[in-house]
């Protein structure tokens, strides 16, 4: 079996006929040795592996810039293999690994664990992404250089889940990855105002009785980090933006030049707090699901580039921790197979974006902020083959049972959706075929374990 | 009505269904022998993850005059209190046959998960959960002043609703089961509401409820008003900024004695005190307030038997779900 993977991804030519690149003019590329070796019209085959992509969009591999894969600690929830799978499956050639594992990824040996994870799965690079903070308690900075300088070379830094809220530490942050071209992603959330929050704060909460979540909480830590980040000149990205009070901040912001970048995920592009009044948890996800008018901003800010990619805060949950009472289950939702689809639906077929905007929001963007240079390049002849085919007529209705990931926990289970992964090609290699897992990339030896992981 | 969960989703029909059967058990408990055997053999389950002996006892005092029998099951000292889930403790009350469960939870929305869940196909009753709702509350509390309202007008109860009546709401709304639940079926049933509180005890978005909204209650008195209902300040508030003292609020937003007095200087003869019990006297109402003849507290208490019987009988007698298509073209007319 492994030596028929090894083999399956050592033999990769394979010639991609008449798909629609970026969704423009339908041409022929040829992936061979794990780099587009040519793009054209009526390429040969010369003994590739012929798909057949009329009607198909071919587009550069998504780039999740967060990810949870809940791997080290909670491996009831998901791990590096069947969260890699998922995002295979979901059209993703790499995914950012949030810190917020058991034990946190706050050390050069933590970060270097799932980057071996990753790379032993094989399906798509894992880039490990670094606690700012020692346990993510907010105290005390986690050793960020070590982490920079590991074989994981992180340069995404993030206590995602928890908010740097003290300004002293977060300004320290920012001035320190300096040294090494780092970005500081925060959760902006402060916590006074969040306390024992359950959803938006507005016209629902106030009628379901559950204690509210204000836009302010989010957009009075967004309107400080810019600032900060203007001051000691670094480089900021605010994770899951998801008010339209924080748009208007962050278009401020890079109206003055401040190095600031921003994600939105796929459910606040679409989901409103008005789904809360089932008091169903799958509803229930930090940023909350906000109001119309807020997803309507979001929708704008993103085509117009004021955010500028989509993040799917995947964030898979064992079924026990989302069968409760609202105010006991756990926050958020799985997203890695449904994102292209949502971003479809909100985006495309609204007709705010084209499929080169997509390109740019799902993986040149993504893979510029988290310095991952073999990523989120274009299609052409020489680059590395980090290739998705697209059905955009396809539609199909989201089952959760069926997922790869571990979790059940998709907001969207039932909803028809448009959009379909076809294939997926890592490194030129099929990890997705037929819309189904084919075999996982085989990383060499050397870069799994321990000897040096080569250039980013 | 397969469930009571909540007054926002009560139509104006089965409101008045509701009251008028508890008239019709109210004559049952004035009977020297105050059982009826309508649920004889059928189980109701009170479910209490949150502490209330007076609710408690009032369903259960409800389903036994109804000859049901009664499982108390209090989360406190059972395994619940082991960290064992509402839908274990569900699908456990489930395969013990339980007709009805009376739910009583501090997180908001718990009655809905049973209800819209497998775990359980038992008739579902909102006994309280978190700060949404408490309908069994906000029933009794409508009945009451459906009593004094008709007797006002020299008209029987029964079917009658409470247009015209204007009602004033004061105290914690925030937190407020009671009144969230109060302020839908008030707008059902005709009348006119205004909430009284402090701007930090009212929730954002009150503007878009279906009543008026002061600051100010001698204002509010001033305007008129036939009902005064009081909210409960639970103590955990006293301390989180919400109010600077609780004699600063008593002062403003509390029924003292001075506004007992003013009900008399503004001519308002037939206005009644309503409080939810239990009662802070001295904080929320003055105890001249709480035992004037214009308080009803003893009464709601009384009525609220009379409620809790009217929601088991119809819930568990399938009587509702038959007339189901009649009152919903009923409730579209008449809202």
């Amino acid at each position: 079996m492994a030596e028929q993977q090894q083999h399956a991804s050592t033999s990769g030519a394979y010639l991609i006929r008449g798909a629609a690149i970026l969704g423009g003019a339908a041409e022929d590329l040829l992936i061979r040795d794990g780099v587009i070796a040519a793009r054209g019209q009526n390429l040969s085959a010369d003994g590739a592996t012929i798909i057949e992509a009329a009607g198909l969009v071919a587009l550069p591999g998504m780039v999740d810039i967060h990810t949870h894969l809940r791997e080290p600690g909670r491996e009831d929830a998901e791990t590096v293999e069947t969260g890699t799978r998922a995002a295979a499956l979901g059209g993703y050639t790499a995914v950012h690994a949030m810190a917020n594992s058991t034990p946190v990824a706050d050390t050069a040996g933590v970060v270097e664990q799932v980057l071996t994870l990753g790379r032993t799965a094989g399906w798509v690079d894992v880039r490990p992404v670094g606690a700012v903070t020692v346990g993510l308690a907010g105290e005390q900075l986690a050793e960020l250089g070590a982490m920079a300088d590991s074989r994981a070379r992180v340069r995404v830094f993030s206590d995602d889940g928890i908010c740097v809220h003290d300004p002293v530490l977060m300004r320290r942050a920012l001035e320190y990855v300096k040294a090494f071209d780092g970005v500081v992603a925060q959760h902006a959330q402060e916590p006074r105002l969040t306390a024992g929050a359950q959803m938006n704060e507005g016209e629902v909460s106030a009628v379901l009785g559950l204690t509210g979540w204000p836009a302010v909480a989010e957009e009075s830590i967004i309107a400080r980090d810019v600032l900060l980040a203007q001051h000691v000149g670094s480089r900021l990205h605010v994770c899951h933006v998801s008010t339209a009070g924080s748009v208007e901040i962050i278009r401020w912001a890079k109206s003055r030049g401040v190095n600031v970048t921003a994600e939105v995920t796929p459910h606040h592009l679409w989901l409103t707090d008005e789904l809360a009044r089932s008091y169903d948890p799958v509803y229930k996800v930090n940023p909350p699901l906000r109001t119309d008018a807020d997803v309507q901003a979001l929708r704008a800010a993103l085509a117009d580039g004021t955010i500028d990619v989509v993040g799917t805060d995947h964030a898979p949950h064992p079924s026990e921790h989302k069968e409760c009472e609202w105010a006991q289950a756990a926050m958020g939702m799985t997203g890695l197979e449904t994102a292209l689809s949502v971003v479809q639906h909100t985006m495309i077929e609204t007709g705010l974006m084209g499929w080169e905007d997509f390109a740019r929001v799902t993986s040149t963007a993504p893979a510029a902020i988290g310095r991952l240079q073999d990523q989120g390049r274009p299609l052409e002849a020489g680059e590395p083959a980090n290739v998705i085919l697209v059905d955009p007529a396809a539609r199909w209705t989201v089952d959760p049972s069926k997922m790869a990931t571990m979790g059940r926990n998709s907001p969207f289970a039932g909803r028809e959706l448009p959009g379909r992964v076809v294939a997926t090609f890592f490194k030129g290699h099929p990890t997705v075929l037929d819309g189904k897992l084919n075999t996982p990339y085989r990383w060499p030896a050397d870069a799994v374990d321990a000897a040096p992981a080569g250039r980013p | 009505m397969r469930h009571l969960l909540s007054t926002e989703d009560l139509s104006l029909a089965n409101a008045v269904r509701i009251l008028d059967t508890a008239e019709e058990m109210a004559a049952v408990g004035e009977r020297e022998v105050k059982k009826l055997p309508a649920l004889r053999g059928r189980t109701v389950v009170n479910l209490f993850f949150e502490d209330s002996t007076r609710t408690r006892i009032s369903f259960e005092a409800a389903a036994k005059r109804l000859s049901a029998d009664v499982i108390n099951f209090a989360a406190k000292g059972s395994s619940v209190s082991k960290g064992e889930s509402l839908k274990d403790t569900a699908q456990t009350l489930a395969a013990m046959g339980a007709d009805a469960v009376v739910i009583r939870h501090w997180a908001s929305g718990a009655p809905h998960r049973l209800a819209a869940t497998d775990w359980i196909d038992a008739a579902v009753i909102n006994a309280g959960d978190g700060t949404h709702e408490h309908p069994t509350q906000a029933l009794l509390d409508a009945f009451t002043m459906r009593r004094h309202w008709s007797q006002l007008a020299g008209t029987a109860s029964a079917g009658a609703d409470l247009k015209g009546m204007r009602v004033a709401i004061a105290g914690d709304v925030l937190h407020s089961r009671v009144a969230r639940s109060n302020v839908w079926l008030l707008r059902t049933l005709g009348a006119e509401v205004t909430l009284v509180a402090p701007p930090t005890l009212l929730p954002i978005g009150v503007e878009k409820w279906p009543c008026a909204v002061s600051f100010d209650l001698d204002e509010t008195m001033a305007q008129g008003v036939d009902a005064m209902m009081m909210l409960r300040v639970q103590g955990e508030r006293m301390n989180a900024s919400f109010f600077p003292t609780t004699r600063e609020y008593s002062r403003r937003w509390g029924f003292d004695d001075n506004r007992l007095r003013a009900l008399d200087t503004l001519g308002l003869k037939d206005t009644i005190i309503m409080h939810p019990g239990p009662m802070n006297r001295g904080l929320e109402i003055s105890s001249a307030a709480a035992d004037s003849p214009r308080s009803t507290v003893l009464a709601q208490v009384r009525n609220g038997v009379s409620i809790r019987m009217a929601a088991l009988y119809l819930l568990l007698s399938g009587e509702t779900r038959e007339q189901a298509t009649s009152t919903a073209a009923y409730s579209k007319e008449s809202h």
